[in-house]
Formats: structure tokens, sequence, C-alpha cells
């Protein structure tokens, strides 16, 4: 091979994902806490937020702030383009067949409760059931109890194993010629376990039962392909995925949404009003009523764009190695218990630590400037389920480093010490 | 902020080996405590006689500020008063929540371990759980459950 040849040669190696280059675009780690670099482990609680998401909240406050779909004058125009053109981003994002299967709501829980109220009570009866998993978020166990309040439908549980995994074959077992509905995790926020979404839909739909995804976890640190699961409602938030907070999506098949009632009346949502009767506007604004959260749309749609320049699967593979390296650095520690050691996990270490409550952890830690979560992470089943009242929980983000997780070990050697 | 302000020697010690940590049979009065907010679960136990709170005990699980606290309310109220008891209630309230540089630290006693917790926001109902459940114990001579939330 001459020397020709060798510079024209494509390097094999894949250049390193530069997770402190896109820390840079974070404002938030400007800053020392109690005097020391800031280490934020907390993502899935909530996640910081770049630069462009920022500039994009401010730019429609100073340049364009008005109305969307009303007025004929020029910011309400370039409002609506920009509120609008941030539901093209997130339909490509997820990959969904159409603008109008992307509903703005407040977050995953508008979303869920969005369901429960106007798919729920619209389509199902007493008697009718719905299946869930042990290790939902409330959020996606809360409004489907309500639903029961209200109609009578009965929830069945899939229960899950030590690891934190769904047990094997149990949620098979729970369809019945009343199974209407199933309501489950893509990925749990307190235990990390991915679960096997795509043949649960699979399975599902043979029976010809719709499946609802909690998005939270999924969206923010992996691809997400709304078409390929094939799945029938998709929630997620903007707040975990390095967007504004007060904003996220839900995402139905077209279908479904059209033969859906309104959730919330007002406006926007109508085509005409009359004392007599009103009539609905068309998908998606059906759905939004009142004048919607528009500068978290366009943040959020920043957020995507921000996303989308990284690489959802360069992010994905790039958390899979650091949440490899904290597991191995947290069960080299003696005295502390991983809760949740699913096979197929994302970035979530939830620990306890023997004779040191998660909350004294949290607090120590922090004084070391490391954020982490602790508590029972709004999943008191599954808490129920490891006979514990809480776990201390790192959670990653892409801008999290291997460095961060040595300073949570380090902040870990406080705690024993201050507890010796 | 130094974490021994936080975590002094006595609430290190409390909740190593908690005073007065156990089911009392005969007791008058029994009040639960919860907080939902980290999952703290605290049971008080009372003994009246008269007045006179005559034995106090708990049970439960929470973070070392949460059973430190229960366990040194449980030392101080005993023997005291219902009165007195209500009075340390009220304290302990405006030691926790309260910035007052005129404090007098020296009427709680070991109580005043305590005092490095209203520097931390969060962890203020750690420490009152077992106050208000003690406060419902008194009010209350029957079984309920109190929350901080």
């Amino acid at each position: 091979m001459n020397a020709r040849h060798d510079s024209l040669h494509i390097p094999a190696v894949i250049p390193a994902f530069d997770a402190l280059r896109w820390r840079r675009d974070f404002p938030v780690f400007r800053q020392l806490v109690h005097g020391k670099p800031l280490v934020y482990l907390d993502n899935a609680a909530s996640s910081q937020k770049p630069q462009a998401v920022i500039d994009a909240v401010s730019d429609y406050y100073q340049r364009y702030n008005s109305n969307v779909h009303r007025g004929v004058h020029h910011l309400s125009e370039q409002a609506t383009a920009a509120y609008e053109g941030a539901r093209e981003k997130l339909r490509r994002f997820i990959n969904a067949a159409s603008i109008k299967e992307i509903i703005f709501v407040r977050g995953t829980t508008e979303a869920i409760n969005l369901v429960a109220q106007s798919y729920g009570r619209s389509h199902l009866q007493s008697g009718d059931e719905i299946i869930l998993s042990e290790m939902e978020h409330h959020s996606n166990i809360v409004p489907w109890q309500l639903l029961r309040e209200q109609t009578g439908v009965e929830l069945k549980i899939i229960p899950i194993n030590e690891a934190g995994e769904l047990q094997p074959g149990a949620y098979e077992q729970l369809f019945s010629p009343r199974t209407r509905l199933v309501a489950v995790t893509h990925i749990s926020n307190a235990l990390g376990s991915v679960n096997p979404v795509k043949a649960m839909i699979a399975h599902a739909h043979q029976q010809r039962v719709p499946v609802l995804l909690d998005g939270a976890q999924a969206v923010p640190h992996l691809p997400v392909d709304v078409r390929d699961l094939d799945c029938d409602f998709y929630a997620f938030s903007s707040h975990k995925m390095f967007g504004p907070t007060g904003i996220g999506v839900l995402y139905a098949k077209e279908a479904l949404l059209a033969d859906m009632p309104p959730y919330q009346g007002g406006g926007e949502m109508i085509r005409t009003v009359r004392f007599s009767g009103s009539t609905w506007n068309v998908l998606p604004h059906k759905f939004e009523a009142g004048t919607p959260d528009i500068a978290g749309a366009i943040g959020l749609g920043a957020a995507v764009g921000y996303l989308e320049n990284i690489g959802m699967a360069s992010i994905r593979d790039y958390e899979r190695g650091l949440l490899e390296y904290g597991t191995q650095q947290l069960q080299s520690l003696a005295g502390v218990k991983l809760v949740g050691t699913a096979r197929h996990k994302a970035g979530v270490l939830s620990f306890v630590m023997d004779g040191i409550h998660p909350h004294d952890i949290g607090t120590i830690v922090d004084q070391q400037g490391v954020a982490i979560r602790t508590g029972h992470h709004c999943a008191m089943p599954v808490m129920e389920h490891f006979h514990i009242s809480a776990t201390a929980r790192a959670s990653l983000a892409f801008y999290n480093t291997r460095e961060d997780i040595d300073a949570l070990v380090q902040a870990l050697g406080k705690a024993r010490e201050v507890f010796r | 902020m130094d974490l021994k302000d936080l975590y002094q020697d006595v609430i290190v010690d409390h909740n190593r080996s908690p005073r007065n940590f156990r089911k009392l049979a005969d007791a008058t009065s029994v009040q639960e405590g919860f907080n939902p907010l980290c999952g703290d679960k605290l049971t008080v136990y009372l003994k009246l006689d008269g007045e006179r709170i005559s034995d106090v005990s708990f049970e439960g699980s929470g973070c070392a500020i949460s059973v430190a606290s229960a366990s040194l309310m449980s030392e101080v109220v005993k023997g005291k008063t219902v009165a007195q008891a209500e009075q340390l209630f009220e304290k302990m309230h405006a030691l926790l929540t309260i910035e007052d540089p005129e404090r007098d630290l020296e009427s709680l006693g070991k109580l005043a371990a305590l005092s490095g917790v209203r520097e931390y926001p969060s962890r203020v109902k750690c420490a009152t759980l077992c106050w208000h459940t003690l406060k419902n114990a008194l009010e209350h001579p029957e079984t309920t459950s109190v929350s901080t939330e």
C-alpha cells in the first residue's frame, strides 16, 4: 500500500462520544454547588437545558410573542408557524405518520389522563380489564384507578421479578376476553428496566387490544419509532428530554383519536359553538383546548433539533457504556446494593446502602456537589416489592461522564464516614 | 455548612441505637405518622397517667434525622405533663423553622442537637414528623394517622 492510499484511508475507529463537548452547551454547569463543580445525576427526574432551548424560548417572547391559530397579523403568523413547526419536528423525531397524531399536552401525566378520560370513558365498561405492570410510575397507575372508580373497569398487574424485570410469561397469562387496553412503561424510572414492548404490543394486537406506552424515560435516551413499535398511544415529557417544563406529547394513532371525544372543552378545540351544541375542530386541535404552551412547544422543538444533531443512537450507545461503568463501580462498594438489575437496562442506578437511609445519602452527597434523587420515585409499588421505603437513584444523561460516577462514589465514601 | 452541624454525634448515636424503640403494650394512645415525600413511617405510643406522660415509645423506619428526632423526643417528654409536651412541640417547631439568632438553645437540652436541620429545608419534615405524631396522640387518644404533607 503506498502513501497516496494511506492518506485516503478512513480511520476504523469512530471518534469517541465527547460528552464534555455537549456539556458546554448547558449553562447550568457553569456554577459551583456547595463550592464543588455540579455533578448532575438526577436526569430521570428532570434534565438540564441546552442554550439552544433557552434561546428558542426567549426568542419567542422577545421577537414574536402572540397567540397561535387566531390572528392574521405578522406576529401571530410567525408564532403559528413556529408552534406547528415544532409539531412537525416531533412527528419526524418519533416517526409518526401524521402531525394529526401529535397532541401537545402538559406532560406524560396529562397525556395518560387524556387517554384514560377520553378513550377510557368512551370505550371501556364495567368489568373490562386494563393490564398495567408493577413497575409503573404513579402517573400510569392513578389515572386508571380514577377510571376504575368512574366505570368499574378492572386493573390486572404484571408482576416483576427480583431483577426488576416483568416476570416472563405473566403478561400473556393476564389476557382474557375482557382485556381492552394495555398500559405499560417503556423504561422504568425507578429501576431502569427496558421492557420488551415491541413483542408485548404484537401480542396485544393479536387479541385486538390497543397498547399505551409511557415513554417518559425512553425518548431522551434511545431512538423511538412509534410506527416500528406499532404502539397505539405513546406519552412523553419535554423536561426529561432537555426541553422546557410544562409541555409534553401524546402520540396516538389517527383512527383512535378520530374516534375519541374531546378531553377538555374551550377555545381552539371547536369548529362551531352554539348554545344548542358545538362541533369539534379537526385533529390534532380537537385535543388542544385553550391557548397552548406556545413557548414550551417551540423550546421542545429546539430540544428535538439538538438531540437529532447528536444522534439518538450515539446517545444510547454512550449511555450504555456509562451505565456499565457505574454498575461496576457501585457493585464494588461494600454495603451497597443495586435495586434493579434487569438484563436490558437504561441509565438508572437505584441503590440502597447498609445502615444509611437514602435521604441521608442524598443530603451528604449534595454537600459534595452531587445531585441524586432519593425517595420512592413515584413508584411506591416497586418499593413495596423490594420491601424498602426508598432508594437513592443516580440517573444518567449524555452529558455525564465516568468522572461524574467517580464523584458519586467518592461522595458515598463521605456518607460512610459521617455514619462510621 | 458543615455536615457535622447536621449529623452531630448525638444524632448519629440516637440513629444507631434509638431509645424507647419498641411497642408499648399498655399504651393509652397510639398514632401513626407518615411522610409521603420519603415514605417514612412512624408509630408513637403514649401512656397517659392523668395529665402526665408516664411512658412513651416509638417504632418505624426512617432516615437518621427522623429516627434520632423521635428517639430524643421520647427521652425528653417522658415524665412531662401534656401542657409541657405541647410547649416543647412549639419550641421544636420554632427551632426547626424560624431563623432566630437569639434563640435559647439551652432550654431545649439535648433537643438542641437538631438545630442544624433548619439549614436543610428539605429535611425539616424528617425532624418534625415525630412531633406532629406526638401532638396528634396527645390531642386524639385513638388510632389515626398524621401526615407531614
